[in-house]
């Protein structure tokens, strides 16, 4: 489904994506674990083409079409969407109309279901602008609302976790679950081993590079043993 | 005008106010008060009990006094119809407004200029809040895509004790043309103003903005508000004026312009004035693009970058 071959980025002379190769299958759920700074963020901007990051080499196709050149726009027309890490605030924009937008003008029940999937509640959600009155984890549950409303092929999903209490998490993650049941690839990206686990294969980001690829619990493993506690972030050589 | 008779000069103005995308049915409603004015002729007046519109027709518009009795709290908001259908025109409302004290309305005014290529619309209103009357005004322009009309909208308004004013100005349908709007409010003890302007500045529109609150009892409270998007060639100047006279006064000025391109022009001219070292008066102003980020939000979600944008201004002008 999306095929990513040694792909790099620099910016201001400084390497910051370096011979990144990524597999994601279709009905995957595919984590990518980094610790701080190692190019998740970038990565995610890269494949849905946002903040104006253009690749400086390598090849990026989906269900086998090169997406390189296209607008954010047509990558979403394609099935990609991004959830961001830290979701924009829109002045006067409703959820009801953000979730009818992302949808293409869904049915008002089936609008209300996305927001229940997330842990909200429609009533008291639905009529409220997508402002500073939400809370971060608030409008994290909303973004991944929106996401679902969309129905996908592939969902990046920028630290989902991140702002989302313990006891919201669980119903983040089956809501991440249940899009990935009805037909959604996912790629997963955090640094929360709890969130890779629900993961089908999870990739260890170093320095802009994969350094591995396995099962989630291997992998996750993998990284606890080497990566939080390693002293050289993003020196892959170690 | 040589061949407008007054039912088509009505249905006129009410098939262009349901194209703008009014509900005609409100101006149709009999328990619903409302004013219909065509260039200077009034085609319909529905007052109900308690509110009383007087009209009275001039050669270039009309003198209007609005009188709200005391006590009377009207059910329905109030519909006020002003428009000119032709191409060319002048259009001149000098509006008395009595709320009497311990009033209550809410004022809907539709200015419909669908056709205009050489158009002006003036307003000129003298407004009396009275104690503890509360007066709601929002007032809604319908342009056409040819920009050729000036708007001129300037009220003096006085919100005695305990008295409420607030106001909308949205001119967000169609082509600005060119607007000097200016408002100034007095406001006495308790009393409160909540000014609004939200208008969208494409093409060369050229767009003047004065909001003036005068905080002067004690414990009045004021809040002058505006949201601008500009594109294109469009020019905008926003002034908004707080001053804080009295003990306990509160006033706050909010101003945000947003450009879209690199041809359109925002300035914005916060000012706050303090007499009395018990009041206070605070503003913010910001001036900018549209956020990229929201765009992009948008974009990934399917939109295209035009419909994006056009989402976002709607939100911010809404």
């Amino acid at each position: 489904m999306l095929d990513v071959e040694k792909l790099q980025l620099t910016l201001n002379g400084k390497p910051i994506i370096n011979d990144f190769s990524l597999h994601v299958d279709k009905g995957e759920i595919h984590g990518i674990l980094g610790e701080n700074g190692t190019g998740k963020t970038t990565v995610a901007n890269l494949i849905m083409g946002t903040n104006n990051y253009k690749p400086t080499a390598g090849k990026m196709t989906f269900e086998g079409q090169d997406i390189s050149g296209l607008s954010v726009s047509q990558r979403a027309q394609r099935g990609i969407t991004l959830a961001w890490q830290e979701p924009a605030r829109v002045e006067g924009l409703t959820v009801r109309d953000y979730l009818a937008l992302s949808s293409h003008n869904g049915q008002a029940d089936q609008l209300e279901r996305f927001l229940l999937m997330v842990g909200l509640e429609p009533a008291q959600y639905m009529d409220r602008d997508i402002d500073a009155t939400l809370s971060g984890g608030e409008r994290k549950r909303i973004e991944l609302a929106s996401v679902l409303a969309m129905r996908p092929k592939l969902a990046i999903l920028d630290e989902p976790d991140s702002g989302i209490d313990i006891v919201a998490l669980p119903r983040l993650l089956n809501g991440i679950i249940e899009m990935n049941r009805q037909g959604a690839s996912v790629l997963l990206i955090t640094h929360s081993e709890r969130v890779a686990a629900i993961a089908h294969r999870v990739s260890i980001l170093c320095a802009g590079t994969i350094i591995r690829t396995g099962p989630a619990a291997e992998s996750s493993q993998w990284f606890k043993n080497n990566c939080l506690t390693c002293p050289h972030i993003n020196e892959p050589e170690h | 005008m040589v061949g407008y008779t007054v039912e088509k000069e009505y249905q006129g103005m009410i098939d262009a106010y349901e194209k703008a995308g009014g509900d005609k049915r409100v101006l149709e409603t009999k328990d619903v008060a409302k004013l219909v004015v065509h260039e200077n002729r009034v085609l319909a007046n529905d007052p109900i009990k308690g509110l009383k519109i007087d009209t009275e027709e001039t050669k270039s518009g009309v003198k209007v006094n609005f009188t709200v009795a005391k006590g009377t709290k009207v059910p329905h908001p109030v519909h006020l119809c002003f428009g000119l259908l032709p191409k060319e025109g002048l259009q001149e409302i000098i509006m008395k407004v009595d709320a009497q004290d311990n009033s209550q309305v809410s004022v809907i005014a539709h200015c419909i200029f669908p056709n205009a290529v050489k158009v002006i619309h003036k307003m000129d209103a003298d407004i009396e809040i009275g104690a503890n009357a509360r007066f709601d005004y929002k007032e809604t322009h319908y342009h056409g895509e040819d920009g050729g009309i000036e708007v001129i909208p300037k009220a003096k308004v006085r919100v005695n004790k305990g008295g409420v004013w607030q106001s909308t100005f949205a001119l967000s349908q169609g082509m600005v043309g060119k607007l000097d709007y200016d408002f100034e409010v007095v406001c006495l003890e308790k009393a409160v103003a909540e000014l609004t302007v939200k208008a969208y500045g494409k093409g060369n529109d050229d767009i003047k903005i004065v909001e003036k609150i005068y905080l002067n009892g004690t414990g009045a409270r004021g809040l002058a508000k505006s949201r601008l998007v500009l594109g294109d060639k469009a020019r905008a100047e926003v002034r908004g004026e707080t001053y804080g006279n009295a003990p306990y006064a509160r006033g706050h000025v909010d101003c945000m312009e947003l450009v879209n391109g690199t041809e359109a022009v925002a300035v914005a001219i916060p000012i706050v004035s303090v007499t009395n070292d018990k009041a206070k008066v605070t503003h913010e102003a910001a001036i900018g693009s549209i956020d990229r980020k929201q765009v992009e939000t948008l974009m990934a979600r399917g939109l295209d970058e035009d419909r994006a944008v056009d989402v976002i201004v709607k939100g911010i002008l809404r």
